[in-house]
């Protein structure tokens, strides 16, 4: 079973216990994939954290976008935007880099 | 594609069998093909939008919070049979206060749940292309 840093994740590179998770193995995974994680990154992972916090589900990719558009606006809550943050899907890429398990929906 | 009438209907309660939410998932899978989603809840199923449930002792998930999310799913039909919440002594004030926003009223709140009498209920069900019960 493949790990990082000591992590346990399955096939698709997601944890497998939620509860492993830290900043540095968001980090890591980021790294692994050429992201460097700023403010905007973390503002999402955050805020997916807590949308899981709040229903345990991680949010499909509309459900975040407008989600976020509420909370945070406009110019935020667009897939462009959020797009040009998590290349590989805000919803896909996002939830695995904030420790969540693969979106509900998401194929 | 063109947009189905799914209803999901939900008769077991949460916690005691996987059909509750199994039913959940599938649902939610459902409404990213932007399909027409209801959910009916009938028999024990009233169970599962009971307020204030507590899967800490069972360790499991205490999925029921999913249910507010339902809202920003667009699924906002939340059908709840009259006469199953009487026979449990239950009534509508007993349930999750689970709303939608109304995209075409300024976003304004509105409760997703309606309790409604079986004999509505049946009317609703043959309106749908497809029923699955869980």
């Amino acid at each position: 079973m493949a790990d990082i840093l000591g992590a346990e994740v399955d096939e698709e590179g997601f944890l497998v216990d939620l509860g492993d998770w830290t900043k540095e193995i968001a980090e890591k995974m980021a790294k692994d994939d050429d992201v460097d994680l700023s403010d905007e990154h973390w503002d999402v992972i955050n805020f997916l954290r807590d949308y899981f916090e709040e229903y345990q589900i991680a949010p499909a990719v509309r459900v975040l976008t407008k989600a976020i558009a509420k909370r945070m606006g406009k110019d935020k809550g667009n897939s462009k935007y959020l797009y040009s943050l998590f290349p590989y899907g805000p919803g896909k890429q996002g939830c695995r880099f904030a420790g969540l398990p693969k979106p509900t929906g998401c194929i | 594609m063109a947009t189905k009438k799914f209803m999901y209907l939900n008769r077991r309660s949460s916690f005691g069998t996987i059909y509750a939410i199994e039913s959940l998932e599938v649902v939610l899978i459902a409404a990213a093909f932007e399909q027409d989603v209801s959910l009916a809840f009938i028999d024990d199923g009233v169970y599962q939008i009971v307020e204030g449930q507590n899967a800490d002792g069972i360790g499991m998930k205490n999925f029921s919070k999913t249910f507010h999310a339902l809202g920003d799913y667009d699924i906002n039909k939340l059908y709840v049979s009259a006469e199953s919440l009487e026979e449990r002594g239950l009534s509508a004030d007993d349930l999750m206060p689970l709303v939608y926003e109304d995209e075409d009223d300024d976003w304004a709140e509105k409760p997703s749940i309606k309790v409604v009498f079986n004999v509505e209920l049946s009317k609703i069900m043959s309106e749908q292309d497809v029923c699955l019960s869980f």
